[in-house]
């Protein structure tokens, strides 16, 4: 941490810079913000701006029971992903942060690897693993599969509350009597719970949103909501799928914006170790 | 065994998680790799892969938009990581919200969105027929510039956290002592500035040309036929039941991936670069 934030001297560079943050800003934040107009479009094709304003792509959408079966689909999968990544992310945070052993660096970078090795090598690699065991059609293998990808947001989330917190507290805990599980329990526990809720949440989008690895692994009668909107984009881009993403950037926002107060509240109650 | 055992040698608590991942990560990774070695384990598959010229055009194509989009995250994240580190706390905190949220938002539904904004009736073809740049509404979509804007806009969180994170970092007490040693803004942000924030620089390019190496759903929605990148073709060769050369191929493209974090690993340690994946 740095003792003191930099300070820009000069006044216009400080406007330019503003300006150009702004204009990135606006990059990153409108084609998001689009879609909301588009999905309430009265149009029959995707023009925008709409020429008039209707609730139509939501009608038929709620009327439609592929597109519900596909959310729920995704829904139960991605609510499984997160408790078996929930489960073994924590445990593994836990081990990795208090054990000592040798080639912990390595097991964290292999443990970290399924977010940065791209989707398709672990896609078609789980694919055809899954052919071999005859595992390709199920959901719980889905969900499986999305656990390897979904875990180590919990192992980072989880891992980051324990380097932050004091452990005299469990040895205050020791001394006053309260064996190992008893300590972890009452002390330990509710300290990383922010953090493994925010992890839970992140685990939870990522199996949502997820369409690499589901596109092999899925059977036919498992579209998942991400397949979905996949195979209506490639056919014809109606505004449907705008109506979708809204509903789905509406989840994955509140989800994250709670997930990131849990980061907030987290480090703020922290008794911070020196 | 007690919970209490596991309490006190808390190594024991990563085994399972290490059994999962070997198991349903690790392995068929590694049984995916095996298949390129062909069935007469003479590598035809990798052979075939290496000397295929389709196969080094597609490679070549994806290197380019991988760099591309690295250059062009860089100096467009570096400003606005800038802005943002050198920001009063509460605008500093919706900015990071302003990189934080599209980055939660699914890559479909950004590809989407590019969809409604480059097609024929979209708003950028509208807006340049009212300002009279242009008469006839232009080919922007299914083009290698729409995937270049799908894939910079993808990438962009990636680049801007961790330039943040390391201008966050620095002492402003080295800037202000460089100022009033008498350097002017741009001698202060070469000589001080830049140097202390190239960590963040360097992790954020390694993450963005490694993350663009491996992409698919972008390219395959807003680009034409001849924006394929490597995964598209995997995903194309195990449609038509060509397994083990889509097998060699990922297989190259692992070694690609691998040979860029190995060659940073030594200026940024590899956990604290996947750290700024949140």
């Amino acid at each position: 941490m740095s003792a003191r934030p930099i300070v820009l001297s000069g006044r216009a560079s400080r406007w330019g810079l503003g300006l150009v943050a702004l204009f990135v800003s606006a990059f990153l934040i409108f084609p998001v913000l689009i879609i909301v107009p588009v999905s309430f479009s009265a149009g029959s094709f995707l023009s925008f701006p709409p020429p008039g304003w209707s609730l139509q792509w939501y009608e038929r959408l709620f009327s439609r029971a592929d597109w519900l079966n596909s959310a729920w689909l995704s829904i139960w999968i991605a609510c499984l992903a997160t408790v078996f990544s929930t489960l073994l992310g924590t445990a593994g945070a836990y081990g990795l942060v208090r054990g000592k052993f040798p080639g912990q660096k390595i097991l964290i970078g292999f443990i970290l690897s399924p977010l940065i090795i791209p989707g398709i090598i672990v896609a078609i690699a789980v694919y055809f693993f899954y052919a071999r065991l005859q595992l390709v059609g199920s959901t719980l293998a889905i969900a499986v599969a999305h656990t390897a990808l979904a875990v180590p947001f919990v192992v980072v989330n989880v891992s980051a509350s324990l380097y932050g917190f004091d452990r005299r507290l469990e040895q205050a805990a020791a001394n006053l009597g309260a064996d190992a599980f008893t300590a972890f329990r009452l002390i330990t526990l509710p300290i990383i719970k922010p953090g493994i809720a925010a992890g839970a949440l992140f685990a939870f989008i990522s199996s949502f949103d997820e369409l690499i690895v589901a596109l092999f692994i899925a059977g036919p009668t498992q579209v998942t909501l991400p397949l979905r909107m996949w195979e209506s984009m490639r056919n014809s881009i109606e505004p449907t799928i705008a109506a979708v993403s809204v509903l789905a950037v509406g989840i994955s926002v509140s989800l994250f914006l709670t997930a990131s107060w849990l980061q907030i509240r987290a480090k703020s109650t922290l008794p911070v170790s020196e | 065994m007690s919970a209490a055992h596991f309490l006190r040698r808390p190594e024991w608590l990563v085994v399972p998680l290490i059994a999962f991942l070997a198991v349903f990560y690790l392995i068929p990774v590694i049984l995916m790799l095996a298949r390129s070695a062909g069935t007469q384990t003479d590598f035809a598959p990798l052979l075939e892969a290496v000397s295929s010229d389709i196969a080094r055009t597609i490679f070549w194509n994806t290197l380019k938009i991988a760099v591309g989009t690295t250059l062009a995250t860089l100096v467009l994240a570096y400003p606005l990581a800038f802005f943002i580190a050198t920001a009063k706390p509460f605008t500093a905190s919706v900015f990071l919200a302003i990189v934080m949220v599209p980055f939660w938002t699914s890559i479909l539904i950004r590809s989407y969105a590019w969809m409604v904004l480059l097609g024929r009736q979209g708003l950028i073809n509208g807006v340049l027929i009212w300002l009279g740049v242009i008469d006839q509404p232009i080919r922007l979509l299914n083009t290698n510039f729409a995937v270049y804007i799908g894939m910079i806009h993808v990438l962009l969180p990636f680049m801007v956290l961790p330039i943040f994170s390391s201008l966050k970092a620095i002492d402003g007490r080295l800037v202000a002592a460089a100022e009033n040693l008498g350097a002017n803004a741009f001698a202060t942000f070469r000589h001080v500035i830049l140097p202390l924030s190239m960590p963040g620089i360097v992790a954020g390019c390694v993450l963005v040309f490694v993350l663009a190496l491996g992409f698919y759903v972008t390219p395959a929605l807003l680009g034409g036929p001849s924006d394929m990148t490597i995964s598209m073709l995997i995903a194309q060769e195990v449609d038509l039941y060509r397994w083990d050369y889509a097998a060699a191929l990922a297989g190259i493209l692992l070694v690609a991936t691998l040979v860029a974090l190995f060659a940073v690993s030594r200026v940024v340690s590899v956990d604290k670069l996947l750290g700024g994946v949140r």
